[in-house]
């Protein structure tokens, strides 16, 4: 009797935690399964996101829509790329750079966008527009523009830095930081070296590459958006990276300083895209839209500190960032600056190769593997001493006369 | 010889509890910093409260935590009845085995081998965007039922085969008398399987990252891709919490055991 | 008798089903994605790849013997200590060492990296007492530290729950026939630790030598595991073939550890039955 009432009371407890949670549960799949969601795949920090102050512009966006918003981020290009690739996610709304664009529609993954659903296009600047990833503005729209520069810590470097050979430095060893991405760590010792960023020959690829190797044991960190605790704490001196991403630095750390340096550095613009398997064309073209209105433009500007392409953004009176020098520098310092191109498919993997090699040599002396060897030597040894030694006793208690 | 044992294992604890020491000092901390202690303040409790996102995934690593848990003890202690009953000495040990394999295997290949296995059937299909809640809750059920298996199942030896014949044998149809002759005694190897799921599925990460897609993140994904950008102290609030949570759930644990224990060893002298 | 075990055999039916389902068919597809390339026909060249990651697999098995060795001294002790105590006192002290466990295991090791770092806690203090900075993160040492500080419980608690086990009045009965410490300790403790220390092992080595989080974070990425060199490969260079490879390897290599180790072991008891 006692038994029964006590199955029959945990059975009720059980169900009164499974029955709400099953039906939260199912809540929380239906606010995500069906119409009224969009995947929004972009990079880390670069969205005005309510702190400090800010619009939380997604959270905005689904005020004003009723369109729930899953955000996530990537590190770099290649990440998004090999996402989007295993079709293991259904994106919306993608943001990549121009040579991951270019390489997506060669590719056919991105959808033409119907620009009767984004008027807002009408903003952009006319300099962004027929660029060469995407000539006939087609599958493209604009978020942010940049160039890579070199940060420093003014506090903990001597000079004026105006070359990216600072970053191969020995003063400055385990100060340094370098980019975790294929592309653009070997841009900055191509750029050193003089070579294009789009070379397709093999040999100056194996050049930048023993010029990375070079650079390793000096590197404290290879990082994309880890920079941000590490710049502004002080825990490094130096670090390329892109310059929007600087300015909000320099809020956190006053110290910090960029350089644009003289072999030139890369341009890119980061533009929202549409992959081909969205399962919400609409809804992403509303988001992008959305993010084109001049009070939303002004405020992600605002945030993420980065140019904009958008004209009432850079006509506005109140937009604190306006003729910036380090966003908007003049005509002589875009000069030296080369956009990044989708590489043929040889290149590519010959880059991801080289890159694997960097990522995985270094630090192995000979004596990791004598290390090793001892310990099989050591394991094997204790073997066959255990086994040596049970036989022997075994032979002890069977005797000689040896039946058992 | 004693006193230095003691002494080694206070510095142990030490060891043990150091950053979880460090991650209360700086929830506190009133500068944005993880490195340099400002001054105390609560700022970070009540940023953590305006995190919707980290809320939002603590919520779902606790939905996902119970449902996993949950299937894989009513499929656990099915499958350990069933196991246990087996004849064929073969399939015993072939299911043992494969039991076994994603206690042994490495997290990564668990994950990265069922990302595999879903993209691959997404391709076949054609479907795209498989991977969320779904593909999540398999993956977490599927390595929490060898820890539930493997907890019956010692229980389930102890018990005299004939008992549950006895019942029928008085009567009783065969599941009812599993559940009066057979499941009283295997409980707490039931509970402590749902347990050890409960908690696996809910600090789990690597196979989480694996299978998981973003309409669904739990705690441990948000953690991580909270660390790969700018940090802020209010996740340390949140573990802080976390922490304090579990400390009480485990002292009011050892609280109960230790009464029940009294009770235990005052009746046997009656 | 026949109808229950026809009711009970189906039991495990569902989970067999899920097993064949979610265990098997994802490690068959590891295998596939392992022997062939891109256009799906079969080859070895993956594995041929894998000659110039042997630096990774070395290092890998470097860093985890080491932590796995670490831990195995360091719990030792600890493990003894607490099953020597009375229940009451064993079943907190067990608590305590669980109860970091339940804490999230990235933001643990992020704490380290708070620790470690040049502007961290260690350092800070250092600096402060006038004494010169010490650069401890991002070097191998920190990497086998973190690997030491998540898995230690995971040694400790094995042997402490074998030890636990251990009858008094043997060790007693091993002092009345004239045994020093020494060789109780060798004679009888660690023999019937064996198990423990068995499980402690592969529960720390596994981990240890598949995690990618850990070199990350305290290692700056300067020192690629195995881990990472799949984890990189399936999230970045869009490798799978060569990430399923490198899986493969990685499982087999695990395998072998742990036969071995069971064969060590088991031995081990049988020549403890005297």
């Amino acid at each position: 009797m006692k038994r029964r009432f006590a199955c029959t009371l945990v059975f009720t407890l059980l169900a009164s935690f499974v029955i709400p949670l099953l039906v939260l549960s199912a809540e929380a799949q239906d606010e995500t399964v069906g119409s009224g969601y969009i995947n929004v795949f972009n990079w880390g920090e670069y969205i005005a996101d309510g702190s400090d102050g800010s619009i939380n512009v997604n959270e905005e966006f689904t005020r004003r829509t009723g369109i729930k918003v899953n955000y996530s981020n990537f590190a770099s290009n290649e990440d998004m790329y090999a996402k989007l690739k295993s079709g293991g996610v259904a994106y919306d709304v993608i943001i990549p750079s121009d040579y991951m664009i270019a390489r997506l529609i060669e590719e056919g993954l991105l959808q033409k966008l119907d620009f009767s659903n984004i008027p807002n296009y009408s903003y952009i600047l006319d300099e962004y527009k027929n660029i060469y990833f995407d000539p006939n503005n087609e599958y493209s729209v604009p978020y942010a523009v940049g160039m890579v520069g070199l940060i420093y810590n003014t506090k903990m470097v001597d000079e004026t830095p105006d070359s990216w050979s600072i970053l191969w430095d020995e003063k400055y060893a385990n100060k340094i930081l370098m980019f975790n991405n294929p592309r653009d760590a070997f841009a900055i010792a191509q750029f050193l070296l003089g070579m294009s960023v789009n070379t397709t020959n093999p040999e100056d690829w194996d050049r930048a590459a023993e010029k990375l190797k070079e650079q390793k044991p000096l590197v404290q960190s290879y990082v994309m958006d880890e920079i941000y605790n590490k710049m502004e704490s002080g825990e490094a001196a130096l670090a390329p990276y892109y310059a929007g991403d600087f300015l909000s630095m320099q809020q956190n750390n006053p110290d910090l300083a960029l350089v644009y340096p003289k072999e030139g550095t890369n341009i890119f613009v980061d533009s929202m895209c549409i992959p081909v398997t969205a399962q919400n064309k609409k809804a992403a073209e509303m988001y992008i839209n959305f993010l084109l209105e001049p009070e939303i433009a002004l405020a992600n500007a605002e945030y993420i500190c980065y140019a904009s392409p958008h004209k009432a953004v850079v006509e506005n009176p109140e937009y604190s960032l306006a003729g910036n020098e380090v966003i908007y520098p003049p005509e002589e310092a875009k000069a030296n600056t080369e956009y990044f191109h989708n590489l043929p498919k040889e290149t590519l993997e010959y880059m991801t190769q080289k890159w694997n090699e960097l990522k995985i040599g270094g630090s192995n002396n000979i004596s990791i593997y004598i290390g090793l060897v001892v310990v099989v030597v050591v394991v094997v040894a204790a073997f066959v001493i255990r086994t040596i030694r049970k036989k022997r006793q075994n032979a002890y208690i069977d005797g000689p006369a040896g039946d058992k | 010889m004693k006193t230095m044992i003691r002494i080694y294992t206070v510095l142990v604890y030490v060891f043990l509890y150091l950053p979880i020491a460090v991650m209360i000092l700086f929830s506190f901390n009133s500068i944005n910093s993880t490195g340099v202690f400002g001054g105390f303040s609560l700022r970070w409790y009540r940023e953590l409260f305006r995190d919707s996102e980290t809320l939002n995934a603590l919520k779902n690593s606790i939905i996902m935590a119970v449902l996993s848990s949950l299937i894989a003890t009513v499929v656990g202690t099915a499958a350990a009845v069933g196991i246990d009953k087996m004849r064929s000495r073969w399939l015993k040990s072939v299911t043992l085995t494969v039991t076994n394999i994603p206690m042994v295997n490495p997290e990564i290949v668990t994950g990265v081998s069922m990302m595999l296995l879903f993209v691959f059937a997404s391709r076949l299909v054609r479907i795209s965007g498989v991977l969320g809640f779904w593909t999540l809750l398999i993956a977490h059920v599927t390595f929490n039922l060898p820890y539930v298996i493997l907890s019956v199942l010692p229980k389930l030896r102890q018990i005299d085969p004939h008992l549950q014949e006895a019942a029928q044998d008085l009567g009783c149809p065969p599941l009812k008398s599993f559940f009066l002759a057979v499941f009283p005694t295997i409980v707490p190897g039931v509970l402590t399987g749902a347990i050890m799921a409960f908690t696996l599925s809910l600090d789990d990460f690597v196979i989480s990252y694996f299978t998981n897609g973003p309409e669904f993140q739990t705690l441990p994904i948000r953690i991580f891709s909270m660390t790969k950008k700018r940090v802020t102290p209010d996740i340390y609030s949140l573990s802080t919490m976390l922490f304090a949570a579990i400390l009480l759930l485990l002292i009011i644990i050892n609280v109960l055991q230790a009464q029940s224990e009294k009770q235990q060893s005052k009746k046997k002298y009656y | 008798m026949n109808k229950s075990s026809i009711g009970a055999r189906l039991a495990a039916a569902p989970y067999l089903v899920w097993s064949v389902l979610f265990v098997v068919a994802p490690l068959l597809m590891v295998v596939y994605y392992a022997f062939t390339d891109d256009s799906g026909n079969f080859t070895f060249l993956n594995f041929a790849q894998l000659g110039s990651y042997s630096d990774v697999f070395v290092r890998s098995i470097w860093f985890s013997l080491i932590a796995t060795v670490v831990c195995l001294v360091l719990a030792y002790p600890v493990a003894y200590l607490i099953a020597m105590r009375h229940e009451r006192t064993q079943r907190v002290l067990v608590m305590l060492i669980m109860l970091p466990m339940w804490m999230n295991f990235l933001l643990r090791t992020y704490s380290w990296m708070a620790i470690l770092e040049d502007t961290g806690v260690i350092n800070s203090i250092l600096s402060k007492l006038g004494l010169s900075p010490v650069h401890m993160i991002n070097t191998p040492g920190a990497v086998i530290l973190g690997m030491v500080y998540n898995y230690l419980p995971y040694m400790i608690l094995p042997i402490y729950s074998v030890l636990a086990k251990l009858e008094r009045s043997m060790i007693e009965a091993a002092q009345d026939l004239g045994a020093n410490r020494w060789q109780v300790f060798t004679r009888i403790i660690l023999p019937h630790s064996m198990p423990g220390i068995a499980s402690g092992l592969t529960m720390v080595f596994v981990p240890s030598v598949s995690t990618f989080y850990i070199s990350q974070k305290l290692g700056g990425g300067k020192f690629d595991l195995i881990g990472d060199t799949i984890e990189r490969q399936f999230q970045t260079s869009y490798n799978y073939h060569l990430g399923a490879a490198i899986s493969f390897v990685l499982m087999v290599l695990i395998l072998v550890c742990m036969a071995a180790l069971n064969k060590f072991a088991a031995d081990d008891e049988g020549g403890l039955l005297i």
